[in-house]
């Protein structure tokens, strides 16, 4: 980790302070929620949650950019991947499409923090020109898909590691678990929004769980393999860039 | 490196089968996406039609509906900037391995 600056740090204060007051007065406690499904309260909150990991998100990549630019390379090609797999929408078992998130390659090289904002770029990019997602619900599918999930990725990742599972293995891993939390969330999210009437959130998050999941499940097992392919690409040929951003060690 | 190449020819067809066993096995179905299946739930769970209090900004400014081709072209776009950018990389990086004798 790099040093903030003063100025850093005071953007990073002010972040969180702005995350407290707007989320803490809610009693809140998800692809991409569609245009218009979360009350205010909800879209503000969520937004508010995610505000911070933005911020430091934007911080952590203003120190790539000054002192590992030549791993800038590595960071453009992970935000393409985010690009290119949230962009598919792929068939699956239960006989209806869904996308991967592709957050989670950029999340075990960058961390979760670089990986917020690459996410949030492709959220915008979908909310507006796709009408795919939404501005309104752009904070929650930000914390679903840029936050929660690239930060089971790394975590997963890094768990894999310390009990010396073979690297790929830890990988297919984190990308695969990392893509399903991300739908995980979007359930709680869509039931804190919808409790039913029955069974409050709880019930509601099941029901919504029981639609997200059995299709993201295998797009989940083919994310995990895809991040491994394009790790593998990466250091046959990116050797020198992945030391420098410490993702493999000197001398490996 | 002929290990690698292996596995990954390997898994390069587990993933192509997984997208399109699919579609041949599921013969008929509609394949529609798992967001429109949230909303269906919600409705489901609200009670009676629910209606979206904010449309997206891209149909306001058009008056309706994108038309499904041109958002197959909009996505296409979008998957087209990720590999254009994935592909200069790679590109570069395989070349400057080749070239650059074993300094790698």
């Amino acid at each position: 980790m790099f040093k903030w600056t003063k100025m850093e740090k005071r953007m990073m204060t002010l972040s969180v302070m702005i995350a407290a007051l707007l989320a803490t007065s809610q009693t809140a406690y998800a692809m991409h929620i569609m245009e218009g499904y979360l009350s205010a309260a909800h879209c503000i909150a969520w937004g508010a949650i995610s505000i911070p990991f933005l911020v430091a998100g934007v911080i952590s990549i203003r120190h790539t950019v000054q002192k590992q630019r030549r791993a800038l390379i590595l960071l453009a090609m992970s935000g393409a991947y985010i690009f290119v797999l949230s962009s598919l929408k792929i068939p699956s078992v239960t006989g209806s499409c869904s996308h991967m998130t592709g957050t989670g390659l950029s999340a075990i090289i960058f961390g979760p923090l670089a990986t917020s904002v690459l996410g949030i770029i492709v959220l915008l990019f979908q909310a507006i020109l796709l009408a795919h997602g939404g501005l309104t619900t752009l904070g929650a599918n930000t914390f679903s898909m840029a936050i929660a999930g690239p930060i089971i990725a790394i975590l997963l990742y890094k768990g894999g590691m310390k009990l010396k599972l073979n690297r790929k293995v830890c990988i297919f891993i984190a990308a695969a678990l990392g893509d399903l939390f991300t739908y995980c969330v979007t359930s709680m999210q869509l039931a804190i929004a919808y409790p039913s009437e029955a069974g409050g959130v709880a019930a509601s998050a099941l029901k919504f769980l029981a639609v997200f999941a059995p299709t993201q499940l295998p797009l989940a097992i083919i994310e995990g393999i895809l991040t491994v392919i394009i790790v593998m690409g990466m250091e046959s040929f990116a050797a020198p860039e992945l030391k420098e951003v410490g993702f493999i060690k000197e001398g490996n | 490196m002929s290990k690698d190449k292996k596995i990954v020819s390997i898994l390069l067809i587990v993933v192509l089968l997984m997208v399109v066993v699919p579609v041949f096995a599921l013969k008929g179905a509609e394949f529609g996406g798992s967001d429109d299946a949230g909303s269906q739930v919600i409705t489901e769970i609200a009670g009676g039609d629910y209606e979206p209090w904010f449309t997206p900004i891209a149909e306001t400014v058009i008056g309706g509906e994108i038309p499904g081709e041109i958002e197959s072209l909009l996505f296409c776009v979008q998957t087209g900037i990720g590999v254009g950018i994935i592909a200069y990389a790679f590109g570069y990086l395989v070349a400057r391995k080749k070239y650059s004798g074993k300094e790698q």
